[in-house]
């Protein structure tokens, strides 16, 4: 049986994309196989470790758990997006490199968009906060003490950024 | 990990949503927030043969809060509830209990209604329905019918929404000023699936007294459980001992199952001790809310 395809559009980190998919490609598996951006990680696959975390228009959600073709015309920010407008890295990209908040690095892009997301909304959390903000994403080298560190530093890195 | 593949449509129409519906009839499947839907069809536990995408549906994403209703279509996300200043001040149980579902992420996408459709015991807002008697509007296209609380379920992940129809819609009427509230739960991590979790409603008189009090328990059950423990709690005992004889004979009420998660005397003991926090809470939330009104 020949699967039907489905033509799809998209705004992936500013960049209008396009492409030929079956109903059933995941939103991570389009970002990574279809549109060859290998920066959102796939780990669990069913919502519950984090890695595949995007900004859909804005706001975090599970790539892994939305399938492409329902997010036509629809704004996608990926950890490849998430970087500033001179290449450098991000505010939040920056404080996981300054806080050594990454060790084998693989939860790290659900990370960077999930703490970017959040700091969008709550630009000064407390610790409590920011524990609590990164609490739907698993790190499995356990380095949690340091990613509650960088969104500390992130906050700091942002506010910094909007008074110069 | 990948779903069997399936037909997809994405109607742009309420009517379109129901001929769709009522075409693929037992093979057909809503598709709205997804997200407990697409781990079962990644997982294969499910494969419907259509999924009938209803997030084109501007209708369906209306949030309307009146004088008497707290009204939510059916692609209003949780997130979109939860911070709803409107519908928190109408009925101050649904951010109660949304604070306690999945993660901000999920909640981004996963939709209020879709949960309650979804059935699962272990969901919050099931046993927020169940107490407050919520109204969920199912259409078909024969017609529209709507069904009550605990009536809407029939067991896990079972409701009495038929194939070729879809929950529209679910209503919750605005909570009297001397009704508290609370939702309390235990999980392993916040956000996670509950062992145990208790949602309490109780009515007070003008001096402050108990006047009834009802409670739902979720986790501990094929559907959420309501029980009526005004009686209980109208003795002529201390506050906190007539919350503790309620809490006792909530928890001998329930026979919850063993896994490997707790087991089932683990989770009757924290349904007592969840009960008489549950209890506190609404009878406090009743008070400052009393007092907000006058």
């Amino acid at each position: 049986m020949t699967e039907v395809v489905f033509d799809v559009h998209m705004t992936v980190n500013g960049i209008p994309r396009s492409g030929n998919v079956p109903a059933r490609r995941l939103l991570s598996d389009f970002l990574r196989h279809d549109l060859q951006l290998t920066g959102t990680h796939v780990g669990c696959e069913h919502g519950v470790c984090g890695a595949c975390t995007i900004l859909l228009n804005g706001k975090a959600v599970r790539s892994c758990l939305l399938f492409a073709v329902t997010v036509e015309g629809q704004e996608i920010l990926t950890v490849e997006g998430l970087v500033n407008a001179d290449g450098s890295l991000g505010p939040v990209q920056q404080a996981f490199h300054e806080c050594h908040g990454l060790q084998c690095g693989f939860c790290t892009p659900g990370f960077i968009t999930t703490i970017s997301a959040y700091l969008d909304e709550h630009p000064n959390p407390t610790i409590e906060e920011a524990r609590e903000a990164i609490s739907g994403n698993l790190c499995r080298c356990t380095g949690y003490q340091n990613i509650i560190k960088s969104v500390m530093k992130a906050a700091e890195i942002r506010n910094q950024v909007a008074i110069t | 990990m990948k779903p069997a593949p399936f037909d997809y449509v994405r109607p742009n129409s309420r009517s379109g949503v129901l001929a769709a519906l009522a075409e693929a009839g037992e093979d057909g499947k809503v598709l709205a927030g997804g997200q407990s839907l697409i781990p079962l069809l990644s997982m294969r536990l499910a494969s419907p043969k259509v999924l009938v995408d209803i997030n084109n549906v501007p209708e369906f994403s209306e949030l309307r809060v009146t004088s008497t209703h707290v009204e939510i279509g059916a692609t209003v996300r949780h997130e979109e509830l939860f911070n709803s200043a409107h519908a928190k001040d109408a009925v101050p149980l649904l951010a109660q209990a949304l604070s306690y579902v999945a993660h901000p992420v999920i909640r981004n996408r996963g939709t209020s209604v879709g949960s309650i459709a979804h059935a699962d015991p272990s969901g919050e807002l099931t046993a927020v329905l169940a107490l407050l008697e919520g109204v969920v509007t199912i259409e078909g296209r024969k017609g529209v019918r709507q069904v009550s609380g605990v009536d809407f379920f029939v067991g896990p992940l079972e409701s009495v929404i038929n194939a070729g129809e879809i929950a529209t819609r679910v209503s919750f009427a605005r909570l009297p000023s001397n009704m508290g509230t609370s939702c309390v739960e235990v999980a392993r991590r916040h956000g996670d699936y509950a062992l145990a979790g208790v949602c309490s409603a109780l009515v007070l008189t003008e001096e402050n007294q108990v006047d009834r009090a009802r409670i739902s328990l979720f986790s501990v059950g094929p559907t959420p459980i309501v029980l009526d423990v005004s009686e209980i709690l109208a003795g002529p005992h201390s506050l906190d001992e007539k919350w503790r004889e309620a809490a006792r004979f909530i928890s001998s009420s329930v026979e919850p199952e063993s896994d490997i998660h707790a087991s089932a005397s683990y989770r009757k003991n924290l349904v007592e001790v969840l009960t008489v926090m549950g209890l506190k809470n609404a009878y406090e939330n009743a008070l400052s809310r009393m007092k907000e009104d006058k």
